[in-house]
């Protein structure tokens, strides 16, 4: 056999799998999708003590091979060797909580009866001490009949013990290839056998555990949690405007500076309006979000990492099921809001189909990053920057509206279809609820970078594109002197074909036309409207002042507020019915969600015109 | 239902109505009230028969669900109906 050799980490939810996978192959992974799952598939190289290198797999964690959830099945097919297009590994390397020997070790007994080359990572051994724990790996390696090795992931330890151990392991496997099973025990025998184990692994054990019993009695308090998590959340939403704005206005002069280079570098003519006009006012449009994003995703990474994204599942949970879902669905839905396909991904943990189903077609609804571009500019340019009630300033109340009007009508709509298309019996809520633990920078830095990473892949792929052909739209043919620019063009023909549908809701005719290249993204909307008013007005300063001018001076009230309704409905990502797709195996889903969600943005976004018009705004 | 006499408290009640942080083993659970994908789930995470547990958490805003019960050095949060299902003799 020549493919790569290949280890597999594996071991219960909140081993720390994901802390040691990372302390193992460092930035040297690969993130991937498994072919017709969306389970993502975590891969890095491991550089053993001999130089030569084996690839690392990150299984999803799972609590038995009696799969119930989507990426627990792929746990459970892959280690059987029945995944289609990848071997099973030649090294399992299971993950136990130290902390939790016996619960942990229900599933360890399952994996190690496979009879393939095992190591143990016995992680987070201090944390065990911590609460009071001293374990004995040797008594537990000969229970276990495997090699054991205790590390604590976070902190680096033990990792060249358990590379060493891993290579010894795989030198077993290359000289003999078959598996050895051994006898199949059923779960009562297993959890006898792994109270045991635990029994004799355990030389001195004390209860206490202050630290983690005292936070859950206040972070899980009846009364003082549902407080404490609607504080957090509000301090999220406020840091993500606050502390992103002088990021996003640095990455704005340099976009501007860019401009500036470009003017006096390339001569004046087709090719510079191009670089400006196009390239650098649409994309500069959307990457000066990335700050935004990084900040949502920082707290989002932050609390799954300390454990209290679960709290804040067992606290939502209540308020979840009077829609018919489940705390469960908070994760996503939170994810959703730096962007849903992150979020819709986040939905395989859920393991009754009909509430992930409902859960995806209301993930959409959640006020992704993608649509800050557009709000951010709208409310900039429309709604006066004034105070009301006194600090609350009246730009801020719009777009907290626009964010609680996504949720309002996620909520609705979940109601609705769990009565209708996703009918079922009430979902259960089942979640362990992990100790809390310090996270570690780096952990959070290699999460941050890769969420940066797909934002600025996108940006620099399907918004580069988008802007590109839609500027070759506006530009082509070029108007003669006295003709308007946007009449004359393809895209303005297109645009006034399809105003026909969007003048009874308010929208004009550049609106109209940010529609079409925004179905590739919502931030597109942006930067098409910024093309458009460059191209149309030969503006050379392409900066988003220019364009809050143009909006502001252009559009009506009814009409600006009719686009930001719009926009908390629409479902323009291609990506996101990419992913709906591949998760719902088949376009019916997709299809369903595009036209219910389209519906939804037509009949608001014409509402919010008829209803600001009536009053005279 | 049977009582054990060696170390309980001879006290036989749903899991659901236990007070909070007293110390209870699980002496039956009525699967059938419980979906087939879910008791799966709970019997996974150590929530069977036999199991030691007590209630951690319990509710918010005055509501009595979810409920938090912790199983070995595990918290893990369930619905009522779950514990409703399970017969504990409290120690």
């Amino acid at each position: 056999m020549n493919a790569p050799r290949k280890a597999a980490l594996v071991g219960n939810p909140n081993a720390g799998k994901s802390a040691l996978f990372n302390a193992l192959t460092g930035a040297r992974q690969k993130i991937a999708n498994y072919p017709g799952v969306t389970v993502e598939r975590k891969a890095g190289r491991l550089v053993l003590g001999s130089g030569e290198e084996i690839e690392l797999i990150d299984l999803p964690g799972s609590y038995s091979f009696d799969a119930t959830s989507p990426d627990e099945e792929v746990t459970r097919a892959l280690v059987h060797g029945e995944f289609q297009g990848e071997s099973a590994p030649d090294v399992m390397v299971l993950v136990l909580d130290a902390a939790n020997l016996e619960q942990h070790l229900v599933f360890a007994q399952e994996v190690i009866e496979l009879g393939r080359p095992t190591v143990v990572a016995l992680n987070m051994v201090d944390l065990a001490q911590r609460d009071g724990l001293t374990l004995d790996p040797d008594a537990l390696s000969q229970a276990l009949g495997v090699p054991v090795v205790p590390t604590v992931a976070v902190r680096r330890k033990g990792l060249a013990e358990l590379t060493a151990a891993i290579a010894s392991a795989e030198a077993d496997a290359m000289a003999d290839d078959m598996a050895h099973p051994r006898p199949h025990l059923t779960l009562p025998e297993r959890r006898l056998a792994a109270r045991n184990i635990a029994k004799a692994a355990i030389l001195s054990q004390s209860t206490t555990r202050r630290l983690h019993a005292g936070l859950d009695r206040i972070l899980l308090h009846p009364w003082l949690g549902p407080p404490i998590l609607f504080a957090l959340l509000f301090v999220i939403f406020q840091a993500v405007f606050a502390w992103a704005t002088p990021f996003a206005d640095g990455l704005e002069a340099l976009a501007g500076l860019l401009a500036g280079l470009v003017n006096t570098a390339v001569p004046a003519g087709i090719f510079r309006d191009f670089l400006t006009e196009g390239v650098i006012a649409g994309v500069g449009g959307v990457v000066v979000f990335l700050p935004q994003i990084v900040i949502l995703f920082a707290f989002i990474l932050m609390m799954e990492a300390t454990g209290y994204m679960a709290r804040a599942a067992f606290i939502m949970d209540r308020m979840m099921a009077s829609v018919g879902l489940s705390g469960r669905s908070f994760i996503p839905l939170l994810s959703s809001f730096a962007c849903a396909i992150p979020g819709i991904m986040a939905t395989r943990s859920i393991a009754d189909p009909k509430d992930r189903l409902t859960t995806i077609l209301i993930a959409p609804l959640m006020t992704c990053s993608a649509r800050l571009p557009v709000y951010g500019v709208v409310i900039a340019a429309v709604i006066p920057n004034i105070k009301v009630w006194g600090a609350i300033g009246l730009q801020g109340l719009v777009l907290f509206a626009l964010y609680v009007a996504g949720i309002v009508g996620a909520m609705v709509v979940a109601l609705v279809l769990r009565r209708s298309v996703t009918a079922g019996r009430a979902s259960g809520f089942i979640m362990e609820l992990p100790r809390y633990q310090l996270p570690r920078l780096r952990d959070l830095a290699i999460g941050l970078w890769q969420r940066a990473w797909v934002f600025l892949r996108r940006a620099g792929t399907i918004i580069f594109a988008a802007t590109v052909v839609l500027w070759v739209l506006l530009t082509f043919p070029q108007a003669e002197p006295g003709e308007s620019q946007l009449d004359v063009s393809v895209a303005g023909k297109i645009a006034t074909a399809m105003h026909v549908a969007f003048e009874p809701i308010g929208f004009n005719r550049e609106m109209t036309l940010a529609l079409v290249p925004a179905m590739a993204a919502r931030e597109v909307a942006v930067a098409s409207l910024a093309t458009t008013y460059a191209v149309d007005t030969e503006d050379e300063a392409q900066t988003e002042q220019a364009l809050r001018e143009q909006i502001a001076s252009r559009w009506s009230l009814p009409t600006a507020l009719a686009f930001l309704a719009w926009f908390v409905f629409a479902p323009q990502c291609l990506s996101t019915i990419a992913v709906a797709r591949r998760e719902t195996n088949g376009w019916k889903w997709p299809v369903f969600m595009l036209a219910y969600l389209f519906a939804l943005a037509y009949v608001f976004a014409g509402i919010t015109f008829w209803a600001a018009t009536a009053l005279g705004l | 239902m049977q009582l054990r006499l060696r170390s309980g408290s001879g006290l036989i009640m749903k899991l659901d109505a236990l007070e909070r942080g007293r110390r209870a083993t699980i002496t039956s659970v009525d699967w059938d009230a419980i979906a087939p994908d879910e008791g799966k789930r709970l019997r996974a995470l150590g929530l069977d028969e036999g199991a030691r547990t007590a209630i951690a958490h319990r509710g918010v805003f005055g509501g009595r669900d979810p409920i938090a019960v912790m199983v070995g050095r595990m918290t893990i949060a369930i619905r009522r109906v779950h514990a409703a299902a399970m017969v504990v003799e409290p120690a």
